[in-house]
């Protein structure tokens, strides 16, 4: 049996540093090779004019930050940047989230029957293969033959060409709620009934609740929801099956501006750069995040 | 402690760095293959790749390697007293990603014996050193082949880098504009039409304008297409201006020249002047949607290759689906691409084409480089390509195949007999790609209403930035 | 953040009326009915299409058929794809869940110094390696262990890029777990092994099986990983034959496309109705600040 470790108070199964290291060594020894590795090789090749074919595969010379300077110099590179936060902000952090929480909210008092269709529809979404929503969507906003324009009587309208960045911010909703849905189902049922009781009964009305009883106790769940959100939507590559990144680069967000430069371009060592600016400005933000929390709790300790 | 855990931080990282450093560098394409190895191996393994598949993409090729081609192989292989194992790995996704794998596999000195590769990606491969000239790989036996005398010089050109041959191609295509004989009647045209210029095709347009309901002309244009655009419509037109796009002796791309100009000025007389459809040229599935417009009768012209009247337009349903047109023989008709006026295209011809093609190319770590050719012969032979064009209709790369098997097919004909004389073949270097995205992104400018002064002047300063200021002409 | 701000009024106003209480039910049932048709609508091509005689992009019924479905189970691809797809997919979530459960649980409950950042930084650098320039180091790396062609490696690799955001899921989970649970049944001379099987595990398995479903999800969705690591054709999962429904000039098959859309949702719908109904979806959440 070894020995407590110093911060044996959280430790209450008596697990040990030892035996908890050989928990996570499998996970972080798997991490370690698939992940940690190949992306500090990615980095790398990021400081290289590496290409996947041509001359500039056989001898890749190092360029140090020459991709980056490039990249921060390129109106492509900033306009696509600029579209990724538009893209992030309306689809995830707002659109998700907001519709996620109301979902979740509502489906506390609804009658199940309306509560059962709609969670399966919007988990549905969620679930379905990627390349199978592809079609889904093709189909419904499709020119000639397009749902959207059946039932709307507009005909020849080219939805994702007329308006690429809201079909793919619309898009990302459908497809994205879920997660934010679920999460927030689970974190409403940590609030106290009791809480919600007592501030019934001194006439809150649902708002009033919701502010002062039911945001103070999910708080922190909204933060974990909107980093991981967040990040997936910054990665996102989905938008490329609807748009392709057009018409004329209008709804090229970051991840298709990869795509082309990495795989279709061929210049691997750029595409690398810029997979980690990417990371970057998700860095940049998950501190956001976490200071406005953090800060949100200091005030409610000196409250 | 603290100083500790920086140590092992820096040390690991040097470590890491070391190691990325090796796996970058590490190649050794310097290794020259040796052609006789293992020449004479009485247990052979072969492995051929493709971008088919059995019951998916280009099935009838998939079928044909795995029924005709791999059984007949191994059998003549066992008539020699050797055992031949043969495998197919077939895929069936797009074109740029099949490339990915098959660069990631040559890049590793693995992958395929014999795999499938289309020639324009022929610069790219060579330069990176993931393929070698059949000289070096297979040496003499593969000069003294009998079917070189069956496939034209210009087919072969196809496969040919830097005077170097790198395979042989497994077949040709060319383009041709398209034309509704239904709806060129109605609108007072010829049924046999054949324009001679740029402004006959533009004049035509404007009778089929007035039909409602009809999209005059559609020549393809924009990012969503890819290489299409190039393929089918920027490169035929650009040649009909006499020039070509890459000019070898000078190493020099056409630039913003008057030629580029002119051609882009052709898309916005279409595009701008209602006479084509932008929005299907912006569309990702706007191929698609041009497809089944033509299929019903909803498009004066269209700029195609031959895949389009063999797979798209054919009259089967069971093979052509939606779009099939049953009366396919008697609506469609076809003309040359008229120069953008008589004797000022390529060469001072009267009218231009595009070919492109694909072809087998040897794998140059295959460790049996003599039967690996063997194979690639015997796929290349009059009996199996024959096979082939039985199976589904092509353009072989041979003319004794092509002799037997177009006569009943009379586009095909058409394009074997009048068109491939008068073709010209897309530049082998090794920035071509990059060239082509160039030049759909000035077409998508134009469509999308920009001026082509404009556009030529994107165009030029994407070129530079792709191929470097010196090699490209005009201004 | 904004989901919160959001929805903060201005100030209290004096008791509600039941006219007005009435219009805002309605309305908010309304609203409710423009969701149901927002999700819905998308999905009717996938209900409808592959029973249509003529399959397009319109999702309409002109007619009833089963002849799609007669190609695509006369279709070699069909079954081995939809069977890799579930060797990759339950692999991958299996070791996914299997790992981050360990790892959550001792990174929760013992004090490991920089533990909350060193997830978060995982965390970042699994969305550099599930993007599209990360392939060339991956593939090479594969090459180099001799794992290339191997359902095992694809499951590997996937799971290396889905680890981190299960344990940060997982952890929260753990987290929400009272101590004194674990105390009292310590107190009661149960052994850790005892505890982690009978206290800790029931009450994270409803973690467990929504992190395992979010893995399935993932995996069966991949496109690009097995495509480029696996070379022999039957190793192929249903993402990747979902692509080579098309002919060579990228036209695609509608009646195979359609009714494989189909076929290939349903084992992951199944599978997420079977968790659903056995562990419950839940989740706990939140992250010290």
């Amino acid at each position: 049996m070894p020995t407590t470790s110093p911060g044996a108070d959280s430790d209450v199964v008596g697990l040990g540093r030892g035996r908890a290291m050989a928990f996570v060594a499998p996970a972080l020894v798997l991490v370690g090779v698939f992940l940690v590795f190949p992306a500090a090789w990615t980095i790398y090749l990021g400081l290289l004019d590496y290409s996947l074919s041509g001359s500039g595969a056989k001898a890749p010379t190092f360029v140090g930050l020459g991709n980056y300077v490039t990249a921060l110099g390129d109106p492509a590179f900033t306009k696509s940047l600029y579209l990724t936060l538009l893209y992030v902000g309306f689809s995830a952090v707002v659109g998700q989230n907001v519709l996620g929480f109301l979902l979740a909210w509502f489906f506390r008092t609804t009658r199940p029957a309306i509560r059962n269709t709609l969670n399966v529809l919007v988990l549905l979404a969620w679930i379905l293969p990627g390349s199978v929503v592809a079609f889904l969507w093709q189909a419904l906003l499709d020119r000639r033959d397009g749902t959207l324009n059946a039932l709307l009587g507009t005909t020849d309208m080219a939805w994702a060409l007329d308006h690429p960045m809201a079909v793919i911010i619309i898009f990302n909703i459908w497809r994205g709620t879920a997660f934010s849905m679920l999460l927030y189902s689970a974190a409403l049922n940590t609030v106290p009934r009791s809480h919600l009781e007592v501030a019934r009964m001194a006439g809150a009305r649902p708002w009033q609740q919701l502010r002062d009883v039911v945001l103070p106790t999910v708080k922190r769940h909204v933060l974990t929801n909107t980093l991981l959100i967040t990040l997936w939507t910054f990665n996102d590559f989905s938008p490329y099956l609807l748009t392709g990144g057009g018409p004329d680069n209008e709804s090229e967000i970051l991840p298709v501006y990869i795509y082309k430069e990495a795989i279709i371009g061929g210049h691997l060592g750029y595409g690398s750069a810029i997979s980690l600016l990417l990371l970057l400005a998700n860095l940049v933000i998950a501190v956001v995040y976490i200071r406005l929390l953090r800060n949100g709790s200091d005030k409610e300790a000196t409250a | 402690m603290r100083l500790s855990r920086r140590a092992v931080l820096l040390t690991s990282g040097t470590a890491l760095s070391l190691v990325l450093s090796g796996c970058v560098g590490a190649k050794d394409n310097s290794t020259t293959a040796d052609p006789k190895a293992n020449a004479d191996a009485k247990d052979v393994t072969l492995t051929i790749s493709a971008n088919d598949v059995v019951g998916g993409k280009n099935a009838a090729e998939a079928a044909w390697i795995t029924d005709s081609v791999i059984p007949g192989f191994v059998a003549a292989q066992k008539a020699k007293g050797v055992t031949a194992k043969v495998t197919f790995n077939g895929s069936g996704v797009e074109d740029e990603q099949y490339k990915t794998k098959l660069e990631l596999n040559l890049k590793t000195g693995s992958g395929a014996d014999v795999f499938a590769a289309d020639g324009i990606w022929l610069g790219e491969l060579a330069s990176a050193g993931y393929v070698q000239p059949l000289d070096t790989v297979v040496g003499d036996t593969a000069k003294k082949w009998d079917g070189w005398t069956q496939i034209s010089k210009a087919v072969q050109q196809n496969l040919t880098f830097k005077d170097q041959l790198y395979g042989i191609p497994n077949g040709t295509d060319g383009r041709v504009l398209y034309f509704n004989k239904t709806l060129f009647a109605k609108a007072g045209l010829p049924t046999d039409w054949q324009p001679k210029s740029w402004a006959d095709i533009l004049s035509a347009g404007q009778a089929l304008k007035k039909l409602s309901g009809v999209t005059p002309i559609q020549i393809n244009a924009g990012v969503p297409m890819g290489e299409a655009t190039t393929a089918q419509g920027f490169l035929p037109l650009l040649a009909g201006t006499g020039q070509p796009l890459y000019d070898d002796s000078g190493a020099k791309w056409q630039g913003a020249t008057a030629g580029v100009k002119d051609v882009l000025g052709f898309y916005t007389s279409i595009y701008g002047g209602g006479l084509g459809d932008p929005k299907v040229q912006q569309d990702k599935a706007g191929r698609d949607q041009s497809f089944a417009d033509f299929s019903k009768d909803k498009i004066g012209i269209l700029a195609e290759g031959d895949y389009f009247w063999r797979s798209v337009i054919c009259p089967s349903t069971t093979d052509c689906a939606t779009t099939a047109m049953p009366k396919r023989n008697d609506v469609v008709g076809w003309a040359k691409i008229p120069a953008m006026a008589p004797g000022k295209g390529v060469n001072g011809q009267d009218f231009v084409s595009v070919s492109g093609g694909a072809g087998w190319m040897l794998n140059p770590k295959t460790k049996y480089p003599q039967q690996a050719w063997e194979l690639m012969a015997w796929m290349s032979s009059a009996q199996m390509q024959t096979a082939l064009s039985k199976a589904q209709i092509r353009i072989s790369a041979r003319a004794d195949v092509n002799a037997q098997t177009l006569t009943d097919d009379p586009l095909l004909s058409f394009i074997s007999k009048e068109v491939l004389p008068i073709t010209t073949y897309r530049p082998s270097d090794e920035k071509y790609n990059e060239v082509s995205l160039a030049i759909q992104e000035a077409t998508a400018a134009v469509v999308s209403g920009k001026s082509p002064d404009e556009a030529a002047a994107t165009y030029q300063s994407a070129l530079q930035k792709a191929v470097g200021a010196d090699h490209v002409s005009g201004s | 953040m904004s989901a919160a701000t959001a929805t903060h009024a201005p100030s209290a106003r004096p008791a509600a009326n039941p006219a007005r209480t009435i219009a805002a039910r309605s309305l908010g049932y309304a609203g409710l009915c423009v969701l149901v048709v927002f999700f819905a609508l998308p999905l009717l091509w996938l209900v409808l299409t592959p029973f249509s005689p003529t399959p397009s992009y319109r999702a309409t019924l002109s007619g009833f058929t089963f002849g799609n479905f007669d190609k695509l189970f006369a279709n070699p691809q069909t079954w081995p794809s939809i069977r890799n797809s579930l060797v990759l997919a339950i692999g991958s979530s299996v070791l996914v869940i299997v790992l981050a459960a360990l790892a959550a649980y001792a990174l929760s409950r013992v004090r490991i110094p920089g533990r909350d950042q060193l997830l978060y930084a995982l965390l970042l650098l699994s969305s550099i390696v599930t993007g599209t320039a990360a392939m060339v180091p991956i593939f090479l790396m594969l090459f180099q262990l001799g794992i290339i062609d191997r359902q095992f490696g694809v499951v590997l690799v996937l799971s290396g890029g889905l680890l981190p955001a299960a344990v940060f899921m997982l952890k929260d989970f753990v987290d929400s777990i009272p101590k004194s649970y674990e105390e009292s049944a310590r107190v009661f001379g149960a052994s850790p092994g005892q505890i982690l099987r009978h206290i800790v595990l029931p009450v994270i398995r409803p973690g467990m099986a929504t992190v395992g479903v979010w893995a399935l999800v993932q995996v069966w969705g991949n496109f690009l990983v097995p495509y480029v690591l696996l070379s022999d054709p039957a190793k192929q999962p249903a993402a990747v034959v979902m692509y080579t429904f098309y002919d060579a000039g990228g036209q695609p098959n509608f009646s195979l496309i359609s009714t494989f859309a189909l076929v290939y949702s349903v084992p992951v719908v199944v599978l997420y109705l079977v968790v659903n109904r056995r562990y419950g979806f839940a989740f706990q959440g939140g992250i010290k600040g």
